[in-house]
């Protein structure tokens, strides 16, 4: 479904800020693979997302979807195929805009926009049963702007309209990063839901840890623009926090350093 | 007086049709476009030029429209391909048409290479077309009888034919606005305006969309051009200075006054703030110590009020939200500690 091979990254190349931010990325995701990513700030999570999303280009290697090449296509004809929900709930949405037309501009992801009704009878009784699966009442508040709303709810209408048109990828980027811990669950038990229900293919960047143990059913880790861990499905269900910690020291032969990610802020 | 402002009310309808095209670019796009300084004039020199060489005016009209569009979108080219500042590129593309004006109305005359100006004084236009169907129907003749008899005005109104023209024309152009925001385009368009990150993550071409929103709303300048020098039987090169500035006090005033709740209601505030503006304009121009000169400042002014005020009173509004919020917070607090001292003596 997804093939990243050799991807290179280098930042501010040939000056004193020179950083190298991706290091010889290979990964390769089976379609419905749910993988979880985690790693200390700078190793290279975002960047990586960026490469997929078509919002960087990598210096060298390629980025396959669907057996596509699509390496140089630009950010806006990649994300026919690709969901995303950011970190900030605000990047999502158009707060200006109503909750339905929101939704009508997900929903023409995968069609050429044409002179149609942006919001026509049909779609609303679609885009209706839609927000009843989020269970937060804002299937009620159709012509509300967008910017009314809460974090927490901006950040679920965001996740809905990544994933209600099945996306090929689903690309999350600490989604839940931004929000107190009660909102912070309702989105996690949403994406769950809404992947499980799509089957979707899904990359996960989280600073929980435990957040990526409960979710999905592949787990990487990165350091330093590498991918230094893979857990794959058979061992998965049985990691723990403690198991991961231990890895990271086996590997790079130092105690893991982020405290934030320990305790998964 | 009447007769004044109700020549201020016609022109204000036209000039709608340019704050229209203004609201589009600075409220929807979120783009400050310089370009309609240029492209009004662009609209009137293509539509004199061409109905002095003889053409229908209607055709004239089309072809001032068509050059409008192809103005903005330039614009809109140098500022994503050419990755120019939004001000920049429409200051660029202002400057530039001021030139190719000069030649669009030079081709008007064979022994002159550019032109300043065209007078349309005998010319058919648009208007005078529809007062030929219009005139048949002696409707002017008994409104006319109406204001002077009944109401026992002095003067009044020579005609109705033009203010009904032009009346029709921009509602017909304002519900095309309004169809098209809520159109896939025209959302995608809003979008772009408000979250350009958001809309392309949902594979819209942000680029693409800037181009087509300035192209369209200088589209709308140009027509409201080309109507302008139909009407007033003039088109000159300097016609269309401070024209951003004009568009831009009609837009805000517009919604400072009724609102921008819908978009139906916005595209109406737009409309009657273009009118407004011109009935002040005229009251300004009784005021005996004032000169024409003088309005380029009374605009820039009205600009900045209506900039600021509204600042001022949110500000207002907020220092008192959260004065009575406090009241409110101190007597709760008062009422739980009275209650909790009665458990406790219980």
């Amino acid at each position: 479904m997804l093939k990243l091979e050799g991807i290179n990254k280098i930042f501010n190349e040939a000056t004193p800020d020179e950083k190298i931010a991706l290091d010889n990325i290979n990964l390769h995701l089976a379609p419905g693979d749910f993988v979880t990513i985690i790693g200390s700030n700078g190793a290279g999570k975002s960047t990586m997302m960026n490469m997929i999303s078509g919002a960087l280009t990598p210096d060298f290697g390629a980025v396959t979807i669907e057996g596509r090449e699509v390496t140089r296509l630009p950010e806006y004809k990649r994300s026919q195929y690709i969901g995303r929900v950011f970190q900030d709930p605000m990047a999502g949405t158009a707060p200006s805009m109503t909750i339905e037309e929101n939704l009508a501009i997900a929903y023409s992801r995968n069609a050429k926009r044409g002179l149609r009704k942006g919001v026509s009878r049909g779609r609303r009784d679609f885009f209706k049963s839609s927000l009843e699966k989020l269970g937060l009442g804002l299937e009620n508040r159709f012509n509300a702007k967008v910017g009314m709303l809460s974090g927490g709810e901006r950040q679920a209408l965001s996740l809905l309209m990544a994933t209600f048109t099945k996306p090929s990828i689903l690309l999350l980027d600490e989604h839940t990063a931004a929000l107190d811990p009660s909102r912070a669950e309702l989105i996690t038990r949403l994406t769950k839901q809404l992947v499980e229900e799509g089957n979707l293919t899904t990359l996960m960047v989280t600073h929980n840890m435990q957040q990526a143990i409960d979710l999905g059913n592949r787990l990487i880790m990165m350091d330093k623009g590498q991918i230094i861990l893979t857990i794959d499905d058979e061992k998965k269900p049985t990691l723990t926090i403690p198991d991961l910690m231990s890895e990271f020291e086996k590997i790079r032969g130092e105690k893991m350093n982020s405290d934030r990610a320990l305790l998964g802020s | 007086m009447f007769t004044a402002l109700f020549g201020s009310v016609e022109q204000g309808i036209i000039y709608a049709i340019m704050a229209l095209g203004v609201y589009l670019t600075f409220r929807v796009l979120d783009f400050p476009d310089l370009t309609v300084d240029g492209s009004f004039v662009t609209g009137a020199a293509t539509a004199a030029m061409m109905i002095a060489l003889g053409y229908h005016p209607i055709i004239a009209t089309v072809l001032a429209i068509v050059a409008g569009f192809i103005a903005g979108c330039m614009t809109g080219l140098l500022h994503t391909k050419g990755k120019i500042n939004p001000l920049l590129s429409g200051i660029l593309m202002m400057i530039a048409l001021y030139s190719i004006n000069l030649r669009i109305m030079g081709l008007s005359d064979e022994n002159a290479k550019v032109k300043p100006n065209i007078p349309l004084m005998n010319d058919d236009s648009i208007f005078t077309q529809f007062q030929g169907f219009w005139g048949n129907l002696g409707i002017d003749d008994a409104l006319i009888n109406f204001f002077k008899n009944t109401l026992g005005f002095q003067n009044a109104p020579s005609t109705w034919g033009t203010i009904l023209v032009v009346l029709i024309l921009t509602l017909i152009i304002k519900f095309i606005v309004d169809w098209f925001l809520k159109t896939e385009v025209g959302l995608a368009i809003r979008a772009t305006g408000d979250n350009k990150r958001m809309i392309r993550s949902f594979s819209a071409n942000t680029d693409g969309l800037i181009v087509l929103g300035l192209g369209i709303s200088n589209a709308l300048v140009a027509f409201s051009g080309a109507l302008i020098a139909q009407y007033s039987k003039f088109a000159d090169a300097n016609m269309g200075i401070g024209m951003i500035v004009i568009g831009l006090a009609s837009v805000i005033i517009g919604e400072a006054i009724f609102g921008t709740k819908t978009i139906f209601r916005t595209t109406m505030a737009v409309v009657a703030g273009a009118i407004i503006y011109r009935i002040i304009y005229a009251v300004a121009l009784r005021i005996d110590w004032l000169d024409t000169s003088d309005m380029k400042l009374i605009t820039a002014i009205i600009v900045v009020l209506a900039l600021v005020i509204p600042q001022l009173v949110d500000k207002r509004r907020e220092k008192i939200r959260k004065e009575k919020r406090r009241t409110e917070r101190l007597t709760q607090q008062r009422e739980v500690t009275q209650t909790q001292g009665g458990n406790h003596l219980a």
